[in-house]
């Protein structure tokens, strides 16, 4: 069974969103996804200062199997990214939701996660997916 | 309606990560590709190849058939056991399938087709065995695992006990025996040492969970791709289809031109290639910095473009690795474009690994004078 924190809101693509305290967005992807991917051995990280419409495509995770495209749940401007994931990829599939964080965003509107699923939701989505 | 060999709940039971393969339920991974794929270079792996064809060639023309059929030549198999890499062309010289033929004894052959292929390869052959004497028998009720790994033959002849043992450990590389029912092969598609075992589909299940016992790991089809691609082993449908021919992607060495009155099909247009000059050649590929490298990507030189073939991550060299088809006179360098950014790359002669170690030499830049 796939791992999914209930303080986090989720995509359709399998990207995770957690809201700071200071209102910016940390964004990675679900224990789920990186589960599909298998080992992780490369990604491509979005710019920071980019400026990120909603789903859209932003960063490419590679596993030993494919490449996959990571689509922002959000609009708003990349302000950091993780570096770490340059040298240690394999990191988003030993911990998703923690150190394997992708990339934080300043959004356009908090309200944007609005949109977005919670975690029950997103549980059933995976629980379909695994059928 | 999709096709389920007989180890499929042992697959299951083993965690597997089941996709579609040709129309095949097969398993890609049981956890992590990376794991199995380094359980076969240190140790030793099992892989389901249940979805290959058995195809059992007999008849008073049996060889004669072959010798038309394929264009590699069955004379040179001369002991019993001995096996034999081939390519069958079509009239054009396209590959229809790569295959590898097993001389059973005088008038009976054993052929191992892909799984992909199998109904054209069988339609073709029949079609072409017209006229000749000779039976084709595609037996249903049969499975098949590869044992690979620098300690898979001593697990395998420790699991089939000494008798079958002491038989199978007496052969040599690309040779095969009977013991009963069971088909013993030393072949497979890794690189590394190991066996490949044909067997009533009945008793598949039980030589499986008997090498696990002692220690043979199962693999998915994700690994076996990353190992043969490490080895160089080219993949139907990726380095050769109907329109490439073998001159033209790295295997010429499996054709047999002499004597040069066997007239196998395809020899006609394969030779007037041949006279013309082949264009392309398929070079190894490493990638210098980070990414991953695909096929269908755009391989760019001074002497060209050229495409990749298969492209992936090599775990045993921890860096991207492909094969790829380009210009003859594409030199030691190049650049790869990925997803709009043009990357640099070396090329490389390969395989990249094999029996575990790193073995791709690199090229010497050629002189630019010419002294003809």
């Amino acid at each position: 069974m796939s791992n999914t924190p209930n303080e986090l809101f989720y995509t359709k693509s399998h990207e995770w969103v957690r809201i700071e305290d200071d209102g910016t967005f940390t964004i990675g992807i679900s224990d789920h996804a990186q589960a599909l991917l298998g080992d992780i051995v490369y990604i491509e990280l979005p710019e920071v200062d980019s400026e990120l419409d909603a789903e859209q495509d932003c960063a490419v995770i590679e596993s030993v199997k494919a490449a996959s495209d990571l689509y922002t749940p959000v609009a708003g401007t990349v302000i950091a990214v993780n570096e770490e994931l340059e040298d240690a990829p394999e990191t988003i599939n030993g911990d998703a939701y923690g150190e394997g964080w992708i990339f934080k965003l300043q959004p356009t509107s908090l309200d944007s996660v609005k949109g977005l699923m919670q975690a029950e939701e997103y549980s059933a989505l995976v629980a379909e997916d695994d059928e | 309606m999709a096709n389920r060999t007989p180890l499929y709940d042992q697959h299951l039971a083993m965690n597997a990560k089941i996709v579609d393969f040709s129309g095949w339920e097969m398993p890609i991974h049981y956890g992590s590709q990376l794991n199995e794929h380094k359980a076969v270079r240190s140790d030793a792996g099992m892989f389901d190849v249940s979805h290959m064809n058995v195809l059992d060639l007999r008849g008073r023309e049996a060889k004669v058939f072959l010798q038309k059929l394929v264009a590699n030549d069955v004379a040179r198999l001369k002991s019993e056991g001995k096996a034999l890499y081939t390519c069958m062309l079509n009239e054009q010289a396209g590959v229809i399938d790569d295959l590898i033929i097993y001389f059973i004894r005088e008038g009976d052959y054993r052929i191992v087709l892909n799984a992909a292929t199998r109904e054209k390869d069988l339609a073709w052959i029949t079609e072409q065995s017209a006229g000749f004497e000779v039976v084709l028998d595609s037996p249903a009720d049969l499975a098949m695992i590869a044992v690979q790994g620098p300690n898979a033959c001593a697990k395998t002849e420790q699991v089939l006990g000494e008798a079958v043992g002491n038989k199978i450990a007496k052969l040599k590389p690309f040779n095969a025996c009977f013991c009963d029912a069971l088909f013993v092969a030393r072949t497979g598609y890794t690189g590394e040492k190991g066996y490949e075992i044909i067997l009533p589909a009945g008793d598949v299940v039980a030589l499986w969970q008997q090498l696990h016992q002692v220690g043979v790991v199962p693999i998915g089809l994700g690994a076996r791709d990353t190992l043969r691609l490490e080895a160089a082993m080219s993949l139907y449908g990726a380095e050769m289809d109907e329109t490439i021919s073998p001159l033209a992607c790295g295997l010429d060495w499996t054709v047999a031109w002499q004597p040069a009155g066997r007239n196998f099909i395809g020899r006609r247009a394969l030779q007037a290639q041949r006279d013309a000059g082949v264009s392309t050649k398929l070079v190894g590929l490493l990638l210098e910095g980070r990414g991953v490298l695909r096929g269908h990507q755009k391989v760019i030189s001074e002497s060209g473009e050229g495409e990749i073939t298969s492209g992936t991550f090599s775990p045993s060299l921890g860096k991207s690795i492909a094969l790829a088809r380009v210009p003859v006179a594409m030199g030691n360098r190049c650049q790869v474009e990925i997803r709009g950014k043009r990357l640099n790359a070396r090329v490389v002669k390969p395989p990249f690994v094999r029996n575990g170690e790193a073995c791709y030499k690199e090229l010497v830049e050629q002189s630019s004078t010419h002294n003809s």
